[in-house]
Formats: structure tokens, sequence, C-alpha cells
């Protein structure tokens, strides 16, 4: 009861204003300049700018509700399938509106993938989950070449060994862990240029988590990647630079060593120490 | 009056109070569970014998409807026939000799009746009285003289000759003979005299009772005898197919249309309550409809499976929307999203994960809907299905009527023999139903495997 009397007082002691930190890369793939996101009349997001430093992981982190989740479904358009979903300020990838009226979101999805919380493969073959993408793409209409698609894809995604031998067993039976890897292994073989994570652990278990964690740091050799997170260790682990947010807004982001040694910022501070989140 | 009301309120929650702390202060808390555990086990046993009770019944209801139907139902599948000694002469027929075209147009009529004659000599030898004649032409089915022919036509060595020819008994006296000469109703309509040519028949072994095939080949007819159900069971297949053809294609199209597409925005709430009412519409409705509409109007052919199919996809229509809705709205939204995540259209996702996903519920809508269309009788009373047609429709603008009006037909009918044949109409709708039911059962458990 009193804990959090003291935590309410210390946060409205503690005024939201500038972005503290450094939000630019010198490489960005992604832009974000003064994104504010409503749904109907409430504003999710305020005000955020920030880039994606290219073949880095940016991890975002905050308490719940803060507004990642929402920040990151807008960077493939996620969010346009949500009717009162508004965005405004300028959003790019390789310095192209991806907002802009003649753009299809269908064409950017595929250039930026997204892998989500709850493993979710459809409910069909490890290799029709795989080749889905590449198959609504037109991708390639050789049954050798989609052969190939699947398998680097699966070895990318370091699953490939544990399901060579069943290929034509529905992707639901597999473990969480290994059906978050599918997830991820769906998501590569349209070989898109960021791939977007939303908590991609937070239903796995420590190990699979691990195995998770390592293939992420595998993938940003290829991929720009942008991964929202609960676990501080998992962000500090995986992630080159970090955006702390805040009910709605960016508080501060910087390299990931420099958040969690020496933050600038209050809020950042009690966040990472565990006084509240 | 208030301050009465909170005085009371008061009262007993003091008294409800005071009950606890009493009880606290001597029981534990599990005391306190165990006490309460003994009424909680005793209502869950009174609800089990509830809904056991109502499950039992419901089967014995079921149980003694198909019983007394299929014990009415089951003299409709048998039929008297008998021998009779006849005698294809020249004179009778009144041809000369047995070339085709002759024995078309011969009077077997006549050859029937004077066989019929000779086989019965009045005791004193004297000739048969001409109410006696008429009696006794009476024992034998109106399709008598065709089977004659039939006979002749197949095999024309006869000619000239006596044969042996089974051919129909009368309902009346298939009846008579289905209830063992009892005199009981059917007993009472046929005189002493007949009753009498009857038992000679059957001690002279003429009589036989043979699987009654034309029940299912024969169409509607005025002679219980000759009446069967391929008619109006055509036109029933060709009325569902109907609407079948349209009522799922279109039902599942404004599902998915409402569900995946449209703005949610008061045009589509209003259609949606819209659609919701139609389905309460009472089904005579859409006859009136379609008699005004697509039978005046745009001049279709009344009495067609046409437009049979086309007022029962209106009936049937809301039915499947509604359960398509609910079966795509069960579609977990995380489908969608790695769908939509991966780079899929719209029109991708829907069809490639939606659609399959939520197929067994919509399957299940679409067999209730037709299920209730092929009982439907009413609607189609009002586009004139109800008429008399002795020929079996060919298409879905031939004049047709259906199995339910069939049996509201046959249910109408004075002919006592006719009872057992509504009753035998009904078990085959009833099959009907039990044959759609089990395919549906079966399609989807394999859309469900997939």
């Amino acid at each position: 009861m009193n804990n959090t009397d003291i935590k309410q007082n210390e946060l409205a002691q503690i005024e939201l204003t500038e972005t503290v930190g450094n939000i630019y890369a010198d490489d960005a793939k992604m832009s974000i300049r003064n994104a504010d996101v409503y749904y109907g009349d409430k504003q999710a997001i305020h005000d955020v700018s920030l880039d994606l430093a290219k073949n880095q992981v940016t991890a975002l982190i905050g308490p719940s509700g803060c507004g990642k989740s929402t920040f990151l479904r807008c960077l493939n358009r996620m969010n346009d399938t949500i009717d009162i979903c508004r965005i405004t300020g300028q959003l790019t990838l390789d310095g192209e509106d991806i907002y802009a009226k003649n753009l299809d979101p269908v064409l950017l999805r595929a250039r930026v993938g997204m892998v989500f919380q709850k493993p979710n493969p459809f409910p069909k073959s490890i290799y029709d989950n795989v080749a889905y993408g590449a198959r609504i793409h037109g991708l390639t209409n050789n049954k050798a070449e989609l052969d190939e698609i699947v398998e680097t894809s699966l070895q990318k995604a370091g699953l490939f060994n544990e399901v060579k031998d069943r290929l034509k067993d529905p992707g639901t039976g597999l473990s969480g862990g290994q059906q978050q890897r599918l997830c991820i292994a769906r998501t590569i073989a349209v070989s898109p240029e960021v791939i977007l994570m939303d908590e991609p652990a937070s239903a796995l278990d420590p190990i699979a988590t691990a195995i998770i964690e390592e293939l992420i740091d595998e993938l940003k050799e290829k991929y720009t990647i942008a991964i929202v997170t609960h676990s501080m260790q998992q962000a500090a682990r995986v992630s080159q630079h970090t955006a702390y947010f805040h009910m709605g807004k960016l508080v501060e982001m910087g390299k990931t060593e420099d958040i969690f040694t020496r933050p600038s910022h209050k809020l950042t501070e009690n966040y990472i120490t565990g006084r509240f989140g | 009056m208030t301050n009465s009301i909170n005085n009371l309120k008061e009262n007993s929650k003091e008294n409800t109070d005071m009950g606890n702390t009493t009880i606290s202060t001597t029981l534990s808390t599990t005391e306190k569970v165990a006490l309460s555990l003994k009424k909680r086990h005793q209502k869950e046993k009174l609800f089990k014998r509830i809904g056991l009770f109502a499950v039992i019944f419901g089967f014995m209801l079921v149980v003694v409807l198909i019983g007394d139907i299929t014990s009415k139902a089951l003299p409709a599948f048998h039929q008297h026939w008998v021998k009779v000694d006849v005698n294809y002469k020249s004179a009778w027929l009144n041809i000369d000799d047995s070339s085709a075209l002759n024995l078309k147009k011969a009077n077997y009529r006549s050859v029937l009746k004077k066989s019929l004659y000779q086989m019965f000599p009045t005791a004193s030898g004297k000739k048969l009285s001409r109410k006696d004649k008429r009696q006794l032409s009476k024992l034998f089915s109106t399709n008598a003289e065709f089977t004659l022919k039939d006979t002749l036509i197949a095999s024309p060595e006869h000619f000239n000759k006596q044969i042996n020819v089974w051919v129909r008994l009368d309902d009346d006296v298939d009846s008579y003979l289905k209830e063992g000469f009892s005199s009981g109703e059917a007993g009472l309509r046929l005189s002493q005299q007949q009753a009498q040519w009857v038992a000679q028949l059957n001690t002279e072994q003429r009589i036989e009772s043979r699987f009654n095939i034309s029940f299912f080949t024969a169409s509607d007819s005025r002679e219980p005898e000759l009446a069967g159900i391929k008619g109006a069971l055509t036109g029933t297949l060709l009325t569902m197919f109907v609407t079948l053809l349209l009522s799922f294609p279109l039902g599942v199209a404004g599902a998915l249309y409402l569900e995946e597409f449209a703005p949610k925005n008061r045009w589509t709430d209003l259609i949606e309550i819209n659609i919701n009412n139609l389905a309460a519409v009472p089904s005579i409705v859409f006859g009136l409809l379609g008699l005004a509409v697509i039978i005046n109007l745009f001049g279709l052919p009344r009495s067609a499976p046409l437009v049979g199919g086309i007022v029962l996809t209106l009936m049937t229509l809301p039915t499947i929307i509604i359960a398509s809705r609910a079966a795509i709205k069960a579609v977990p939204p995380s489908i969608r999203e790695a769908a939509l995540g991966l780079g899929a259209s719209k029109m991708q996702v829907t069809f490639s994960h939606v659609l399959p996903q939520a197929m067994p519920g919509i399957i299940t809508g679409a067999i209730i809907g037709i299920a209730q269309a092929l009982g439907e009788t009413a609607p189609l009373l009002m586009i004139g299905m109800v008429a008399f047609i002795v020929d079996v429709p060919t298409s879905i603008v031939d004049s047709a009527t259906v199995l339910p009006v069939q049996i509201f037909l046959w249910a109408d009918s004075p002919e006592r023999a006719f009872l057992a044949k509504t009753s035998a109409a009904i078990l085959v709708l009833l099959s009907l139903l039990l044959v759609i039911n089990v395919t549906a059962t079966m399609l989807r458990s394999k859309f469900e495997k997939k």
C-alpha cells in the first residue's frame, strides 16, 4: 500500500518533456519523426521520434500499457486493421514514407516482417507454414526453389534439424519454443529487410528463450530488428540500442550499455533498477 | 415509508451479522465449508437428475414418434396382386391380327371384363347382373387393363390364347386384405358379394403380397394403389439443389463481407438487425413475396422448383449468414495477424485462413438451414407447388411438388390407403434428412481434420 503511494508520488514529480539521449543512428534503416497515434479520441503515442539502426537490434522497453507494442505495430502498418486507429507523423523505410497514399501495405509488410507475442503458426503443415509467404508473393513457381527457401529459412531459424523428418506434420503440433522459431522461419522466408518482434519470448520457458535470443543475435547480420520486451535482461543481452517508453512517450534512447549502466532520466533509472513497472 | 424500509434492512443486516458471529465463534472454516458442501452437492444432484429426465423424455418422444410412423407406414411398402386368367380373344380385343399397331389400339378393358366374368360364373349358371359386373371390376385396380396391354405387347404370341396375368387389386381390397379380412373400416367399403369373391380368390391362392416397388417409381395418382413418391422426391431434390446453390454461396459471401470487409458503422448495424429479423419472419410471408415478385413481376413459371428454391433461399439465407458470421468470428485473430504480417492481402487472409477454419461451423449452419427448407410447406403452397402433378419433373422449370406438400396432400385424401402412404412418405422425408445430416457430419469432420 505504502510502496505504491511512494511510487505514485515519485512519478507525479517527474515531468515528461523532451526525449533524452540519442535517438539518431548513423545508418538508419527506419526513421520515425514526431509520430502520434490515436485510438479514437485517446492518444496512445505522443510525439515519438527515433531511428532503427541498420543490421542492429533495437529494444523497446517500458511498463505495460506504455505504447511500445502499438508503436511497433505502426512500423508495418498492422494498425491499419483497427478502424479507429489514426497515425500522424513521418515514418520512413530507407527514406520512403511508409504511410504514403500510393504505398501498398501488402508490399510494406513483405519488407517489414513481424513475429508476435504468442506463437501463431497456421493450422497447416510445417512446410506450408514456411512456404506460405513465398507462395502468396509469387517468389517462385518452382518446387525445388520453394524447397530451398523452406530449408534455408528453417535452418536460419535453427529449427531445420529438429523438424526435417516431419515437414508434413502440422505446425501446431510443435512445442511452444519450436512454434515461435517456426514463426520466425516463416517471416524470414519472405526475405524481409526489417523484422519486428513483439515480446517473442514472453510465452516461452528459459531454455527456449535462450535459443530465441541467440537466434536474434545471429539474425541481425542480415536483418534490422526491433524487439519489444518486458525483460530488461533480455534487452541488455540482445540489443545494441534501447528505447525506454513511458505512458506513450519516448523517455530515453541510447546505446544499450549506456541505458543500463548510466541512465540519464530519472524514470529510466527507476524502471531499470526495478522500482516500478 | 423509506425509514421503515431502512429499519427493516438494518434489522435483517444485524440478524445476519449476529448469525455470522455466532457461527464464526463456534465453527472453523473447514466446518463451515463442510456444512455448505452438503447443500451444494444436493443442488448438483438435483440438476443432474433434471437434465437426465429431460434427455430421456426427449428420447422417448422421438422413439414413440418414429415407432408410430413406422408401424403405420409398413403396409404401404407391400401390395396385393391377383392372378387373372386372361383370354386374349381377337373378338374381345376387337382386332384381327397381332400386328404392333393393332395391339396398341386393342380394347383391353373388354378383355379384362369378359375374362373376369368367365372366372366368376354365378352359382345358378346365369349371367352376372349389371350391378355384380360393376362390383366385380371394382375389385381390380384401374391400372389392370394397362397391365394386360403391356403383357400382350411384350409377348404377342399369347394372341388368341388364355394365360395367367398378375394385376393389382384395388386399394379398398388391398386394405381389406392387409387388415386380415376384418369387417373393420376397410371391410365396410366392400359389399358382401365382393368380400365373397375376395375370399374365393384367396382360397384359390390367386392372391400374392409383393413389395410395392411402384411407391418409389411412380408419381402421384388419384388411385392409392398406384400413387408413388418419385415425383415429389425429384421435386424436393431439384428444389433443394436450387436452394443450396443459391443460399450457400450468397450466405457465405454475405457473412464474409460483413465480418471481414464491411466498415463497422450504422449501416452495417442496421443490416445486422435486419438479417436477425428476417430469420424470424414466418415462412408463408416469403411465399407471398415469391408469388408477388418472382412469379407475377419476373414472370417465372409457377409450381417450378426454380421458384420454390428461390423462395426457400430467402428463408434459409439469414440462418446461413448468422451461423457463418459466428463461425468466422470464432477464428482466432492471431491467425489473421500472422498472415497479414507476412504480407498477405485481405483477400488471401480471408480465403486461405479464415474461410477454411470457419468452414465446419459454416457447414453446420448451412445444414440447419437446408434441413429447415426441406420440411417447409407453407411458402410452397403460395407459389403453386401444391398442384396435383402426375409427371416426374425433369428440370427446375417443370411443374413439381415436394415431399412435405405431397404428405400434406395425401393426409388430406379420403381414401383409406393414403393413410399408410402418408406415413411412408414421412418416413422417406425423415430418411432424406438423416442422409443430409450424416453427409454434413462427414464433411465437417473432413474439414476439421485439415
